[in-house]
């Protein structure tokens, strides 16, 4: 269990240490002169150079990379270029609207991924399953920003309650979680279906139908549970996905979080800023891949008892 | 490996909503009843509603919204089947590279797909097209680069099962080289899951291109990209939002169509 857990630990930082190399190697392909951003274009030679030394930019690239690993251990990703900001600020202050706004639709889709793949499992084959397998790929083929655009034409006409715009209370999160939700729901119930078949099949509960148990009791205690396990690693790694969707919701709602952050760094090719966002959604990723690989620590049993090779 | 039943409905409507769109992205010039590109209706600065004269209505400029769809699902086929076939030549090379040659390389190439996985795909796509310039084999390139992780995934996984099975080693045994093993009995053999990736693939490559002109980082105009038409379509939701609902509606069709392939197709092997 020790070694399963320490295994993980490595992987996650080896992943991360190869997304600082990949950032890295962006920012060093992006054409803009950090010098020139910061003392604008009518700076003399001898500013732009200052500036240069400043920043270490005219230390070799080894260098370069070893200082910024170096301060993004210890959380400095340097200043935002355009914002004159620290980077890991504007995160931190960007990141709860994003956390909330992803966290509401990972629930939402999971709830509905759920339910749906139960459903059309139970009736395998039968005409809900059809229905609601095109209905899952529907959901799934739908372009997040156009789902957007549309809640907010029916909401400026019909749902006059909610507010179009910004991150405002309880009410503001309804159309943007909507949005970010559907679309991983019809991807969820499809995975869950085919699980969930693939479980109602087993030996496992053909036994336990055998010994007299009902079928709701068979398909919701022991098939299941084993169909849920793979759903858990899927959502961790949806996490990517999600993270996506959270930029293209963020720029259709107006919502004040680090998907629009980092949307505006790539267009004002704000360097610092487009590595720390890049950085930290990949660290936010490799965190929730552990917490699923914990979570299955106790959710799964057979890795907890399996021994150490 | 062998499909245990006969095409089923998601394959056969997916099939004809997929030819559907390629007939009308090949007659498009038969078919519109505009030029895309120039203003037709007498709006000038105001989106005109859906007429008899405009069915799908007019946008700021005066142009025929239905033409420009039209028009631009050449776009969009284009975009989306281009960079599949990128993400194709990357996933199934690193793929088949990893699962045939096993040990040290796939244990390098795994890794590095797992850094790829990390990465939020779109923020990554938008970063290398503000780079290097939005353009259309930009756009191609870039998508194929953020897109082959899950194929590179599958085809290892196939690979892998198939290098232990007795036909390949037999062959290996006689003599046969890497480089026929891989090309003569790997490939012919992972060709089906190929296929069926490609149709998903597509419909990741429409969405993905999509989500970028929508950001304003796809095909420049004036070629009229659904994507962009809904960006362009945003400021008037209030008062024209035919604008953006049948552009919309052109990118969901395109989608689901390449999806419902995809899928009733894993579905008939029982997947």
């Amino acid at each position: 269990m020790l070694v399963y857990l320490a295994r993980r630990i490595v992987f996650g930082a080896v992943v991360l240490l190869g997304t600082s190399l990949i950032t890295f190697f962006i920012a060093f392909v992006i054409p803009a002169d950090p010098a020139v951003a910061m003392a604008g274009a009518k700076a003399d030679p001898q500013t732009l150079a200052t500036i240069r030394h400043e920043l270490g930019l005219d230390q070799p690239l080894y260098v370069q990379y070893g200082r910024y690993l170096d301060r993004a251990l210890h959380g400095d990703l340097g200043r935002s270029y355009i914002r004159r900001q620290s980077v890991t600020a504007l995160i931190a202050s960007r990141f709860p609207a994003t956390a909330i706004l992803a966290l509401s639709a990972m629930v939402v889709s999971l709830i509905l991924g759920v339910i749906m793949g139960a459903i059309a499992a139970v009736w395998h084959d039968r005409p809900i399953d059809h229905v609601l397998l095109l209905l899952s790929l529907a959901l799934v083929s739908m372009p997040v920003f156009w789902l957007g655009t549309m809640l907010l034409i029916a909401g400026g006409l019909y749902l006059r309650d909610f507010p179009l715009g910004g991150f405002d209370g309880a009410r503001s999160l309804v159309l943007p979680t909507i949005t970010l939700a559907l679309g991983s729901a019809g991807y969820y119930s499809r995975i869950l279906h085919t699980n969930l078949v693939d479980a109602l099949g087993q030996d496992y509960v053909r036994t336990a139908r055998g010994k007299g148990l009902s079928p709701a009791r068979t398909t919701f205690k022991h098939a299941m549970a084993n169909a849920l396990l793979p759903l858990v690693t899927l959502a961790g790694l949806d996490l990517a996905g999600l993270l996506s969707g959270v930029v293209l919701t963020e720029t259709v709602f107006d919502w004040p979080g680090i998907g629009r952050l980092a949307a505006e760094a790539i267009f004002n090719l704000d360097v610092p800023l487009i590595m720390g966002t890049v950085l930290f959604a990949a660290f936010l990723i490799v965190a929730a891949n552990l917490a699923v690989d914990l979570l299955y620590l106790w959710l799964d049993p057979r890795i907890r008892l399996e021994q150490a090779p | 490996m062998t499909p245990r039943r006969r095409i089923n409905w998601m394959e056969l409507t997916g099939g004809l909503m997929v030819a559907g769109l390629i007939a009308v992205a090949l007659l498009a010039p038969l078919l519109a009843p505009h030029d895309p590109t120039r203003a037709v209706a007498p709006t000038y600065g105001n989106p005109g509603p859906p007429s008899a004269a405009f069915p799908l209505g007019t946008d700021e400029l005066g142009r025929d919204v239905l033409s420009r769809i039209i028009y631009g699902a050449r776009i969009s086929l284009t975009v989306g089947i281009a960079a599949v076939l990128v993400t194709l030549a990357i996933g199934v090379t690193i793929g088949l590279g990893a699962g045939f040659f096993g040990g040290a390389t796939d244990f390098l190439l795994m890794r590095f797909t797992d850094v790829m996985l990390t990465l939020p795909g779109l923020l990554l796509a938008m970063a290398l097209v503000t780079v290097l310039g939005p353009s259309l084999l930009t756009i191609l390139i870039v998508i194929g680069l953020v897109s082959w992780t899950q194929i590179a995934r599958v085809v290892r996984a196939e690979s892998l099962t198939l290098s232990q099975r007795d036909f390949v080693i037999a062959a290996r045994a006689l003599g046969a080289p890497p480089r026929h093993l891989i090309v003569r009995h790997l490939l012919p053999n992972v060709m089906p899951i190929i296929v069926v990736m490609a149709a998903l693939g597509t419909s990741g490559t429409l969405l993905l291109d999509a989500g970028l002109s929508f950001l304003g980082l796809g095909v420049p105009p004036p070629a009229p990209s659904w994507g962009r038409m809904i960006e362009e379509a945003t400021i008037y939701f209030r008062t024209a939002p035919w604008l953006a609902t049948f552009p919309g509606l052109a990118i969901f069709y395109a989608v689901l169509g390449f999806n419902l392939l995809g899928y009733g197709y894993l579905r008939r092997r029982g997947r």
